[in-house]
């Protein structure tokens, strides 16, 4: 591998992964496409709590029908939220599931997003607004199902679609 | 440079500089420059590899019209025009949108307790009349590019072989995969702001 490899992984443990060693043979878009996951997900500046960013995550991923994906950032959302039964009940029942009314509207949010063409409106807006959402908050939620419209794609056609064990 | 070169999914979602929108969007400023970034390594690549910009410009304007967004359609199809200027190619990549655009995601899941929501729907094969502009390379993408916007989960490795059938290299494939996965992202993130930016106007 070439300077210009090591830096498409951004971080040298990534080289472990067959998923991101495939990635990296295009590695500016993949330097690129690093840097804007860190920000969306782990930028700890105001906005959307990193539970619920991962709950957006975990929306898109299950609509889509990324497995890996989605059981990957359940977990993370159970981690930082604590609500793992109601994880639990999104992954099994999908988007519909029956959640509390704030995780419902960013549930719906993410999931008009997913689609194709997207069905996100001003109707989702005002939802998430009414559910306490400030405007960096949503735009947290669009960035994270917009991430996630990325990732899935990428890991459904590149990756190992179930889950390897562990991690 | 890129301070002089307008940011793209603000362009794409008509956000104003100065605006209220501008400034919440600066608040996630690395994600904004590296979105952009994205767009800039992927259709003005210092390192092109196997795939020319005019094949991206091409991919790119089939992506943005089966997601039937008028603002993303026109951006690509300009960018096509200005590497490429074949009418003949354009005319073709507008027909095989007509005959592609769907409601996604669809598609089969790995056998087990999910394929109970398995969903069916079409899996985009070019029209014969439409081979010879696009070439057996373009042909071979698009209907790669149908399955990752519309059916994500059919397009797992089997998918891949009709790529290599036809002259796509591994390292290719790879950029582009990137290329339409970060067009769903990058046409859902000024779908969201549009969206937003309606609402905001409702309410003042």
């Amino acid at each position: 591998m070439t300077d210009r490899h090591w830096a498409g992984l951004v971080d040298a443990s990534r080289a472990k992964s067959p998923y991101f060693m495939l990635l990296a043979r295009d590695p500016e878009i993949l330097e690129a496409r690093t840097k804007t996951d860190k920000d969306i997900f782990y930028n700890p500046v105001a906005g959307l709590p990193r539970a619920e960013r991962e709950l957006a995550a975990t929306a898109v991923s299950r609509e889509n029908g990324c497995i890996f994906c989605a059981s990957v950032h359940a977990r993370f959302a159970s981690t930082y939220s604590k609500r793992r039964r109601e994880v639990q009940r999104l992954l099994d029942k999908g988007v519909k599931a029956d959640l509390d009314e704030r995780w419902r509207a960013i549930v719906a949010a993410a999931a008009a997003l997913a689609r194709t063409p997207a069905s996100f409106g001003t109707g989702e807006v005002e939802e998430l607004r009414r559910n306490g959402l400030d405007d960096l908050a949503i735009v947290d939620v669009v960035y994270s199902a917009a991430f996630f419209s990325w990732a899935n794609r990428l890991m459904l056609s590149l990756g190992e679609p179930i889950p390897a064990g562990k991690g | 440079m890129s301070e002089t070169e307008p940011d793209v999914i603000d362009v794409l979602a008509g956000v104003e500089k100065g605006s209220r929108l501008d400034e919440v969007r600066a608040q996630r400023q690395e994600a904004r420059e590296n979105a952009q970034k994205s767009f800039q390594t992927l259709f003005a690549p210092k390192h092109p590899g196997g795939v020319t910009v005019a094949e991206r410009y091409a991919v790119a304007t089939f992506v943005a019209g089966l997601h039937r967004d008028a603002a993303a359609l026109a951006f690509y199809r300009s960018g096509l025009a200005a590497k490429s200027g074949r009418d003949a190619l354009i005319k073709a990549i507008e027909a095989e949108i007509a005959r592609g655009v769907g409601q996604g995601p669809y598609g089969a899941y790995p056998r087990g307790p999910l394929s109970a929501e398995d969903k069916a729907g079409p899996t985009h094969r070019i029209a014969e009349a439409n081979r010879a502009a696009l070439g057996p390379r373009l042909a071979a993408a698009f209907e790669h590019a149908h399955l990752l916007v519309f059916h994500p989960r059919d397009s797992g490795p089997a998918a891949l072989q009709s790529l290599l059938d036809a002259g796509w290299s591994t390292n290719e494939i790879v950029t582009l995969s990137q290329l339409v996965s970060f067009l769903a992202f990058q046409i859902r993130a000024a779908v969201g702001l549009r969206a937003l930016q309606a609402a905001s106007t409702e309410k003042d």
